[in-house]
């Protein structure tokens, strides 16, 4: 298919044409407070941690201090499997500064087991080495950990999903 | 541009109920979400409401730039308890958010609006880089002065007009410090000098370090409501009698400089909406942006409650003290409480619903009925806020 509308040149784009141009340093250190701490603490340790709603009685992951369905505070803490079932999925062919992979990444919503009332999870990667004819939405998938001493306390520490034989 | 409320189809609108958490100078043990939660609980509570049934339009007053994240109003309703209803964000101070609010209510649109802004300054690791970007990118960005060379900039120009010194401006400092003391939600309460505050480093002349309001951290809920549920419930209410907010300039080069312009397009708006004559004697408290000292004074002037230049008598004669005919910043102001900044306009107005519901304390002035809050964006904007509240 052709490209759309007309490409500016490089040159056209920032030489021919006057502008000004400026590039801030803008950094930022975000507190996870109390639930997400628990949670990425949690991570460090291998496990996933959710929190239980006394009043709806909701497992929901990641844990959070209150409940936003009932907006009861949530306190307890609740040891989940690293298993769960991919909720939906892509293979995604480019990348945040636009080039091209040749092997797709793929994002795929996780839905932790033992979350209860309605399914929650994260957004996490899949293993690259599942065949691409294979992954479906409600694939049952378990977690790929980075070995205990590389891990950092974040996301990341999970390196992704992969498929769980039946 | 908004009329008193008038005949059967405007309707009163109160605060029913006002949630602080905060502030500090940073809140580093609660994320954002935590910290606002915390702040709508206590608001809610106070309001006898439940948030999941009773309120119907959430408004959160922030920024991209300030929160970290593009399109941070996605993030805003889970903990106001807005989950799946309707919430809107607007990216400027709290009371701006409530004369939206106000809006909503008056015309009969919604019974019940929560308002919230926040501060979290702490997660910001370059701070003043992110106040350097709000300059003007083709000219005053170009400097490498910092953004507060911007206030002393407006410092200098409102002295050399109206001839008001240094040891008068360091004054304001000192009360509003001090007052900080009583105020559980301040940060920076403490008993200084006017030499404490000259001595301080020069920032960017005439201004110095005392002067200027350091960065905290916190949140406010605020629950708005009309005049049939202030009945069905046990709170007290504080009706808003005048709300108003105007931009003068963005361009440095055509500001005015001396007069804080933004202050007075407010006050002419409120006023009217509040039939204020004259200020100085309907109102009994007065919260007023002090982000820069000098600020206070000048915000008075432009707000018509003095001539311009003359404010510096009244608070040398002690008038702006809590135990003066006229308190000025009875709560601390920004300097004392910390600047908030898109939250700074719901701090003012904390302090009024405190003051006029009788819950504050020690700070209590004697007789309160009315109130007038005046918010500033700050640099580099000629953006304010205006509130008038009042028991009765």
């Amino acid at each position: 298919m052709k490209v759309r509308g007309t490409k500016l040149s490089h040159d056209e784009y920032m030489n021919q044409v006057i502008s000004v141009d400026h590039h801030p340093e803008i950094e930022y250190a975000w507190a996870t407070g109390i639930a997400i701490s628990k949670f990425l603490e949690g991570l460090k340790q291998g496990k996933i941690y959710g929190a239980k709603c006394n009043d709806c009685n909701r497992i929901v992951c990641p844990p959070r201090i209150f409940c936003e369905e009932c907006f009861s505070p949530m306190v307890e803490y609740v040891e989940l499997p690293d298993t769960g079932v991919v909720n939906t999925f892509s293979l995604a062919y480019i990348r945040t500064d636009a080039s091209r992979r040749e092997k797709p990444e793929i994002p795929a919503v996780i839905d932790i087991d033992g979350t209860t009332l309605t399914p929650s999870g994260f957004l996490h990667l899949l293993d690259e080495n599942i065949p691409h004819d294979q992954i479906k939405v409600g694939m049952k998938v378990k977690a790929v950990w980075r070995p205990e001493a590389e891990r950092t306390g974040s996301i990341t520490d999970i390196m992704y999903f992969t498929k769980l034989e039946d | 541009m908004l009329e008193q409320p008038k005949g059967e189809t405007m309707k009163r609108v109160a605060i029913i109920g006002v949630g602080v958490e905060g502030f500090r100078p940073a809140i580093r043990d609660l994320s954002y979400k935590e910290m606002v939660y915390r702040a709508a609980v206590k608001a809610y509570t106070k309001a006898d409401i439940n948030p999941r049934e009773e309120v119907d339009t959430f408004i959160s007053c922030e920024e991209d730039f300030s929160m970290g994240t593009s399109i941070t109003d996605e993030y805003a309703p889970d903990q106001l308890g807005g989950a799946q209803r309707s919430v809107q964000t607007i990216t400027g101070d709290g009371i701006q958010g409530m004369a939206a609010a106000y809006m909503q209510i008056a015309t009969g649109m919604f019974d019940v609006a929560v308002v919230e802004a926040q501060s979290r300054i702490s997660d910001m690791l370059t701070p003043n880089q992110i106040q350097h970007f709000a300059l003007d990118p083709i000219f005053v960005r170009q400097f490498d002065s910092t953004h507060h060379s911007i206030a002393a900039l407006e410092k200098q120009a409102y002295q050399h007009a109206f001839g008001v010194s240094d040891e008068v401006i360091a004054e304001v400092a000192v009360k509003n410090y001090q007052n900080a003391i009583l105020n559980p939600i301040a940060a920076y309460g403490m008993k200084a000098t006017k030499e404490d505050i000259l001595d301080t480093e020069v920032v960017s002349s005439p201004l110095r370090e005392g002067e200027i309001a350091e960065h905290a951290d916190g949140a406010i809920v605020v629950v708005m409501a009309n005049e049939d549920v202030v009945k069905q419930k046990n709170v007290i209410p504080v009706w808003i009698k005048g709300i108003s907010y105007a931009t003068n300039t963005p361009n440095v080069e055509t500001r005015d400089w001396k007069t804080a312009k933004y202050a007075t397009l407010c006050a002419d708006r409120a006023f009217k909406m509040a039939e204020i004559t004259n200020p100085a004697s309907q109102i009994d408290i007065f919260e007023i942006d002090d982000t820069y000292a000098f600020k206070e004074l000048q915000h008075l002037e432009a707000l018509g409650v003095f001539k311009f230049g003359e404010a510096s008598k009244a608070l040398t004669d002690g008038r702006f003290n809590r135990s003066g005919d006229l308190p000025v910043n009875v709560s601390g102001g920004v300097l004392g409480v910390g600047n908030g900044h898109d939250a700074n306009g719901l701090q003012r107005i904390a302090e009024l619903v405190a003051q006029l519901t009788g819950e504050a304390g020690r700070r209590s002035v004697s007789g309160a009925k009315t109130g007038l809050a005046f918010s500033w964006r700050g640099v580099p904007t000629t953006a304010g806020a205006l509130a008038i509240l009042s028991a009765e």
